[in-house]
């Protein structure tokens, strides 16, 4: 149930809200164009901050001057303000799919689909400067599984009391990460964090107890990893200073789509990279030289593979800085193959447990940063 | 088997009467069905009445009658106040077939070939066996006279049945013809009343009294006091001669020798290039012209071919002009833009031609359907055989979709628009006797569609702002539906007053409306617009043969679509 007095920390996003409406009023009341600016959420705007170790916001903003052409997303977007303040006022949460019917009612300033809404949301949240989930949206996404040897502490939902999630007793299942975290505290003895990209593989090692054999937390991120999920990692290993080591299919897509985001965060959201980012990340693998290493079986690279290669190393931020990524990336497209995780089963279904996860573990050479 | 002799066979054969031809062949006058009879007929008689009163330099009254006397049958009057004919050419020039002032000589006149008016006394004679009957009187002194003809069919000889002086009061001079044959009327954009109406469009410088079977009137009142420029005649030019002409024209030559044969007979022959024709020819230029032979003329039309001569003077032909067929187009549709363009003086085979198109877009006109085409020769309405003409396959070659109209692959662009060509030359060639189709010259296909090209860079000027304005109201409207929402967004998050918000959307009116700037204004104003004039061949099409003659032309193009 939504409280209906506003909470101390949501008072302030209220302020900037009505501080941003304020000031566009008086712009328009001595007839002068008001401006929305915005950050451009592109990967040519952020820079790979190597202290801080993610990426960075540069100044670039995207203006919008008041004019015939802009006026319908302005009022979309002064109408989502309104819509935020009163849900953070009342301490309540809508979808992003919510927030789409909820425009309905706008009249002509309705949204016609959603990805219409989710870029308004994306630029207020920008404009902003702190995540979605702090004005009051959350998105659809599962945040990801969790196993091992952890607890998580939540509040009650109905009593606000203390609630504690043993991720040991989920049986052949496993504990969901929530899409806002923010309010979590952990207590684990685990030695680090493995973050998998398949639901498969991390099915094979829950199922095998993998956790309990090498005292870690398992995370399965299906995919890309969820803002929710970047930002549990990352409060997991700060709160518990642990290592987090990422596994995943070797191929570009694996590397700089799934480990890229889940270390140092994406262009698109790169005003909140701060919070949702894990610097600590290494890749552990499958790396392209594991591929010659484990002689796996491989699948012949495609178009889009070579064409993120040759993107990703003239334009990633993130990569340009590394020679490391670099000499991979280079390596993988001189092999002209890929492998999957799964792939290791050719060596027997249990290889995985028994003879890989161990040599890499033991060989932090063969990671990759 | 019966075998027969060469001389059983011989007695089949025997001479064809130019006259005789016809008959059989009356198709290729346009006297095919009734409908186009009446419109043919009609015609003709114009087409003669005007050219006469041109040459005389007259200002042409013309007074046209359509009475209808049975269920298909009519009798067409047309009277002109043109300079009258002399009682021995009369019986000719209505009772014999290719007899004429017109053939051999090179002059922008509508008649060319000394057929028309004597194949609609031969008609009228065929449907109905009745005679013409003519009136002419040539000064105010001289009497009037009348003569009723015939056209003797085998030796193509006029045949005068009755003659006599009578008086003829309030005229002084003029031409009067009177013919009754089978026809059919029907309105519609093939009738004899747009055929009319069409003509004082592209001639304001006639009156037109009209009288359709209906016993209604029409008044075409002309627009301006000038004649046009007296039509020059020219010589032919070399180029354009073809060997049996070269062969005929030595024949009857004065000159003395090849050399002056050439200088005196044709244009842009001097001594200098008529040498150099010889030279190419190989022929001597003292060779006397009779005794040129026949492959001596070969000879020297590949000579003329092989020298280069300088184009035929182009000031023997007079174009409508763009603003006088402008003007024209304005009485006859009411649109939102027009604009026309006269092309300078080309040449096709010897022969000078000038080009002129005109456009009128937008307005009342149907945005769905093909574009409408006004055709014209030396100032003639040409409704018959569109899609064989020259003109409509140049417009279908025309790129019209980057002047904003709708156009499928190698077909007639859609939308509201009416196009109008007027070809004007000393020889327009026809594609058949009746005259309503052009041939297809490349030359004169080029200069079509630059002319085309000229007026279609203006229209999509027009159709560019027309766009930009509806662009810009658009914007406008969004304005006008998304300020609330700015207002009350802003209400709500500042939670200021009703009185407050009301002034906000004052004032963002204001902001967006100024920067905006004044709304361009397309204001269509056409006072030459005549609705009742406009009205006239404008009636449901009713004819059968219309729909027929469109039928091949779609199932080509479906072929087309398919392919």
């Amino acid at each position: 149930m939504a409280k209906k007095e506003t909470p101390q920390e949501n008072v302030q996003v209220v302020k900037k809200i009505v501080d941003i409406a304020e000031d566009m009023r008086l712009t328009i009341k001595n007839q002068k164009q008001p401006q929305l600016k915005i950050p451009l959420r592109a990967l040519s705007n952020v820079e790979y901050d190597a202290n801080e170790g993610y990426f960075k916001l540069l100044k670039n903003i995207k203006a919008r001057t008041l004019t015939a052409s802009t006026i319908k997303t302005f009022a979309q977007t002064l109408r989502m303000m309104a819509l935020s303040k009163q849900l953070v006022e009342t301490n309540d949460i809508a979808t992003k799919r919510e927030a789409y019917y909820v425009s309905k009612n706008w009249g002509e300033a309705r949204f016609l689909e959603q990805p219409e809404s989710d870029t308004v949301m994306d630029d207020f949240e920008a404009m902003m400067k702190v995540n979605r989930e702090q004005i009051g949206f959350i998105p659809e996404e599962k945040g990801g599984d969790i196993a091992g040897e952890l607890v998580v502490i939540d509040k009650d939902q109905e009593t606000g009391k203390e609630l504690r999630i043993d991720c040991t007793k989920f049986g052949s299942g496993a504990y969901s990460v929530p899409s806002s975290c923010e309010h979590l505290k952990f207590e684990t003895k685990a030695k680090f964090v493995l973050a998998i990209e398949t639901a498969g593989m991390f099915e094979r090692l829950n199922k095998h107890l993998y956790w309990k054999k090498a005292n870690c937390i398992l995370i399965s991120m299906g995919g890309v990893p969820t803002r929710a999920c970047r930002r549990f990692v990352r409060m997991l290993a700060d709160a518990q200073k642990l290592p987090v080591l990422v596994f995943c299919d070797s191929d570009p897509y694996g590397f700089f789509s799934i480990y890229r985001t889940l270390k140092v965060g994406s262009g698109n959201a790169a005003h909140i990279n701060e919070f949702f980012c894990v610097p600590q990340a290494k890749f552990l693998g499958v790396t392209p030289q594991d591929i010659i290493d484990y002689k796996l079986p491989t699948h012949p690279l495609k178009e889009v593979d070579y064409k993120k290669i040759k993107d990703v190393i003239k334009n990633d931020p993130f990569c340009k800085q590394s020679k490391e990524w670099q000499k991979a990336l280079e390596q993988m497209a001189k092999m002209k193959v890929r492998a999957e995780q799964q792939a290791l089963a050719a060596w027997g279904l249990n290889f995985v447990i028994d003879k890989y996860l161990p040599d890499k573990l033991n060989n932090p050479k063969t990671w990759l940063p | 088997m019966i075998v027969k002799s060469a001389e059983e066979l011989a007695k089949k054969q025997r001479e064809i009467s130019i006259a005789e031809f016809f008959e059989k062949n009356r198709h290729l006058l346009g006297f095919d069905n009734p409908r186009r009879a009446l419109l043919t007929a009609v015609k003709e008689a114009v087409d003669n009445a005007l050219d006469a009163c041109e040459e005389a330099r007259v200002l042409p009254e013309v007074n046209v009658e359509l009475i209808q006397l049975e269920e298909t049958r009519f009798r067409m009057v047309v009277e002109d106040n043109g300079p009258g004919i002399i009682k021995k050419q009369v019986p000719k020039i209505f009772g014999k077939l290719l007899y004429g002032s017109k053939f051999h000589k090179l002059s922008a006149t509508r008649g060319q070939q000394g057929i028309g008016i004597s194949a609609a006394v031969l008609y009228a004679q065929l449907t109905t066996g009745k005679p013409a009957t003519i009136i002419s009187k040539t000064g105010k002194d001289n009497p009037a006279y009348q003569l009723k003809l015939k056209i003797n069919t085998q030796t193509n000889e006029p045949q005068i049945l009755e003659e006599a002086e009578i008086p003829w009061e309030g005229k002084e001079h003029g031409t009067r013809i009177e013919i009754d044959f089978e026809g059919s009327y029907m309105k519609g954009r093939q009738s004899v009343d747009e055929y009319l109406k069409e003509t004082a469009i592209v001639n304001p410088h006639v009156t037109i009294i009209y009288t359709n079977p209906e016993a209604t009137q029409l008044l075409f009142p002309r627009a301006m006091e000038e004649l046009p420029p007296e039509p020059r005649e020219i010589k032919p030019h070399p180029y354009g001669v073809e060997l049996g002409r070269l062969l005929k024209m030595l024949e009857i030559t004065s000159a003395k020798t090849l050399q002056q044969f050439l200088t005196e007979e044709f244009v842009r022959v001097g001594p200098g290039t008529a040498q150099q024709i010889c030279q190419n020819a190989a022929l001597l230029p003292n060779t006397k012209p009779k005794q040129v032979s026949r492959e001596m003329v070969e000879k020297l039309h590949k000579g003329i071919q092989a020298t280069k001569i300088i184009a035929p003077p182009t000031d023997s032909i007079s174009p409508i002009g763009a603003d006088q067929l402008e003007k024209g187009l304005r009485k006859e549709v009411n649109a939102e833009f027009y604009c026309s363009t006269t092309r300078p003086p080309e040449v096709y085979r010897g022969n000078p031609f000038i080009i002129e198109a005109s456009i009128a877009f937008g307005g009342e006109q149907d945005a769905e359907s093909t574009v409408r085409i006004m055709r014209f020769a030396n100032r003639v309405p040409l409704l018959y055989q569109q899609g064989a003409c020259a003109i409509t396959q140049a417009i279908q070659a025309t790129a019209w979709r980057s002047y904003g109209l709708q156009q499928s692959k190698n077909s007639l662009p859609a939308g509201p628009c009416t196009l109008v060509v007027h070809m004007t030359s000393v020889w327009v060639p026809f594609t058949s006797e009746s005259k309503e189709a052009l041939a297809h010259y490349p030359e004169i296909m080029k200069e079509i569609k630059l002319a085309l090209q000229e007026c279609g860079r203006k229209l999509s000027l027009f159709v560019n702002k027309k766009r930009r304005i509806k662009e810009e109201s658009k914007k406008r409207s969004y304005i006008e539906k998304y300020i609330p929402h700015v207002a009350e967004a802003l209400q709500e998050i500042t939670k200021v007053s009703a009185e407050e918000k009301k002034k906000l959307e004052e004032n963002l009116y204001e902001l967006l409306e100024h920067t905006r700037g004044e709304l361009e204004e397309l204001t269509v104003e056409n006072p030459e617009y005549d609705e009742e004039f406009a009205k006239i061949g404008a009636e449901e099409e009713d004819s059968e043969q219309e729909k027929e003659q469109e039928k091949p032309e779609k199932k080509e193009k479906q072929k087309k679509l398919i392919e």
